[in-house]
């Protein structure tokens, strides 16, 4: 028989019971929908995941103490870790940096006019910060190195901080009181949101010498030295040294003043790549996750089409038998019964794909939950649709080719 | 062989169950019916009457025995095969006219036609063909109607229509007035005799007598047997037997 008569027959067979084949239908549209909707949602979330890290500016090198190494315990080791003049050393000797930042972090109360805000999380940094961290300035400036030197008792606000503080007022000319420390408002750095858990615009920024002589306590002080963190580098993007050469230097650099073995440093360096893999890593099996529940979805969805096909033909025996009698061979019925479990299922992805289409821009649009709405999950899900349609259309297709059609004709 | 024998069955035996629960629902039955004889057949429930339909109308094939359809043996023909037979040379008409329901009488009488492997009429064709079959049954005003909203004589003659389109050799019946009243009985039995008359070769089963009478020979079955085989109105015995 022709494709286009059994087409012609089984859409007539559906349409004969349109509620019933709108039901069938549902497991297939929701199970395709899930598909489409869950990789929309992991990809967005990748997606905004990879944006925030590369928020935090783009070439990026982390230099952090090694705490396995012994680091801050070490007493009178030599390999005592990441100091202050570290930084300054790798911006001199090291070619292809074009920007050295250092980070001391203390949290501290303040205070403008009547406005008081308890645990404001204070960061001291040096004058690269704004280009190392891509971070904008609103109004006002930066501070330059000179000023770190000479502990410039200076602010620039993070973009809610001023607004909570000052609210309608200029800030830049203000004094703020930070713990028991003064300091002149010299800029607001435009909005820049959260990037990993760090709120950048509820922080205060202050030169790092401020941060060490005010705000670590002393006799931690006194211990600690000039110790820093982290220490982050930016590489020239247009300097010839590579991502690696650059690394390696750094390396040779910290083991010669560490007076430490490349084999056990008491630093890590670490790139933005790395980061971006590990992320991309969590994030892959997340939607491998999403991709199996929705999987399985679809699976139902097919068992759902057998499960109505098999009443169906029991429920149709008799049609079986009256076109039997007329002349349909077995392969005509089973062509007819699987034409019309592919139909379904076509169909049902046809739906499906536009439920999922809407259901993700409508999640994305709704909450905060971003989505990306992948073109090969759209072929992924109406594929697999077309395939669950077939593989459990068969099974009810080939029990309706092989009644008899004697006993067929007799079912009530 | 006679000359011009549509049927032909050469000690057909049919065999349900196996072994102490077997029965011979037809037991060695060899028959010959001519072309454009009106035939009835008659007899008690389980006398193979209805086993006897199913083989001729290639819906069972006989565990033993030959049949020849138009001279063609079709007993060892496969299921697509005789799906093939049924299609082309038979036309049925059942008790309970077995219509598609929900569906058109135009689209049940072109139902076959879906069917023909070889009649490749274009969906036009199809249409103007089935409504010819609807006027000569008397239907022409109501091909859209839908089988529940026909009466039963209406819903037979559509059956009638649809055993009529592929221009079978033979026309099967099985009890086709066994749910109507005597009046549409009649009717449907005058429609029977105008297609005899046309030169068509009916064979119909049937237990009620006056029903038989319209036929002109009836065959009674017992036991899986032909028991009589006589010509109506003379009760003269049919010449297939006669030297027996």
């Amino acid at each position: 028989m022709r494709p286009s008569k059994v087409t012609q027959i089984a859409w007539k067979g559906l349409m004969r019971n349109k509620l019933r084949s709108l039901l069938t239908m549902l497991g297939v549209i929701i199970g395709v929908a899930a598909v489409i909707i869950m990789i929309s949602i992991s990809a967005g979330t990748e997606k905004a995941i990879e944006e925030q890290i590369t928020g935090l500016g783009s070439n990026l090198i982390f230099v952090q103490a090694n705490f396995k190494r012994g680091g801050f315990a070490a007493g009178g080791s030599n390999s005592g870790g990441l100091v202050y003049d570290d930084a300054f050393a790798i911006a001199e000797e090291v070619n292809g940096v074009s920007g050295v930042v250092v980070e001391q972090q203390s949290s501290q109360t303040v205070k403008a006019g009547n406005t008081t805000i308890d645990s404001v999380s204070i960061l001291g940094s040096t004058a690269d910060l704004p280009s190392v961290r891509d971070m904008t300035l609103a109004t006002g400036r930066y501070f330059n190195q000179t000023e770190v030197d000479r502990n410039q008792k200076i602010a620039v606000l993070g973009a809610s901080l001023a607004e909570e503080l000052f609210g309608d007022e200029v800030p830049v000319g203000q004094v703020v009181n930070v713990g028991n420390t003064k300091m002149t408002v010299i800029g607001v750095f435009e909005e820049k949101g959260l990037v990993g858990e760090v709120d950048y615009d509820m922080r205060l920024y202050t030169p790092i010498t401020v941060v060490f002589q005010k705000f670590t306590p002393s006799q931690f002080a006194k211990i600690m030295g000039d110790r820093v963190r982290m220490i982050y580098v930016e590489v020239d993007p247009e300097a010839e040294a590579s991502l690696d050469d650059v690394i390696l230097q750094i390396e040779l650099l910290l083991a010669k003043r560490h007076d430490v073995s490349l084999d056990e440093p008491d630093f890590v360096v670490t790139t933005q790549q790395d980061i971006i893999q590990t992320q991309e890593a969590t994030t892959a099996a997340f939607r491998d996750l999403l991709a199996w529940v929705a999987a399985v979805s679809l699976i139902v969805g097919g068992i759902g089409i057998m499960n109505i096909m098999m009443v169906s033909v029991t429920e149709r025996t008799r049609e079986i038998g009256i076109r039997q009698s007329v002349g349909a061979s077995p392969s005509d019925i089973r062509w007819q019964f699987l034409t019309e479990a592919l139909l379904l299922s076509l169909f049902g992805g046809l739906i499906g794909v536009a439920v999922g289409i809407g259901g993700s821009l409508l999640f994305g649009n709704l909450g905060d939950m971003r989505t990306v709405i992948v073109p090969t999950s759209i072929l992924l899900a109406f594929g697999s649709a077309a395939a669950v349609g077939i593989f459990f259309g068969f099974y009810p297709a080939n029990k309706a080719a092989q009644l008899d059609p004697i006993e067929a004709l007799r079912h009530e | 062989m006679e000359e011009r024998s549509i049927i032909q069955t050469i000690d057909i035996t049919k065999i349900y169950g196996m072994g102490d629960a077997q029965v011979n629902a037809l037991d060695g039955v060899s028959l010959q019916i001519g072309e454009n004889e009106f035939v009835a057949i008659m007899g008690p429930s389980g006398s193979g009457k209805s086993t006897m339909m199913n083989i001729l109308g290639c819906l069972d094939r006989p565990s033993a025995g030959s049949y020849f359809l138009a001279g063609e043996e079709i007993s060892k023909l496969n299921k697509s095969e005789l799906a093939m037979i049924r299609n082309k040379r038979i036309g049925f008409v059942f008790q309970s006219y077995n219509l598609l329901p929900r569906t058109s009488a135009l689209e049940n009488v072109m139902l076959p036609l879906l069917y023909s492997h070889n009649g490749n009429l274009g969906e036009g064709e199809q249409k103007e063909k089935a409504i010819k079959v609807l006027d000569a049954v008397g239907l022409a005003d109501r091909i859209h109607h839908q089988p529940q909203e026909l009466s039963g004589g209406q819903a037979q003659r559509v059956a009638i229509a649809r055993a009529l389109i592929n221009d079978p050799t033979i026309i099967l019946a099985d009890e086709p007035t066994g749910n109507l009243d005597t009046r549409s009985g009649d009717e449907i039995m005058e429609l029977f005799l105008k297609l005899h008359e046309q030169g068509r070769t009916i064979v119909m089963v049937t237990h009620e007598d006056d029903i038989a009478a319209y036929a002109q020979r009836v065959i009674h079955f017992r036991d899986g047997k032909i028991q009589m085989d006589v010509l109506n109105g003379n009760n003269k015995l049919h010449p297939q037997i006669e030297g027996v």
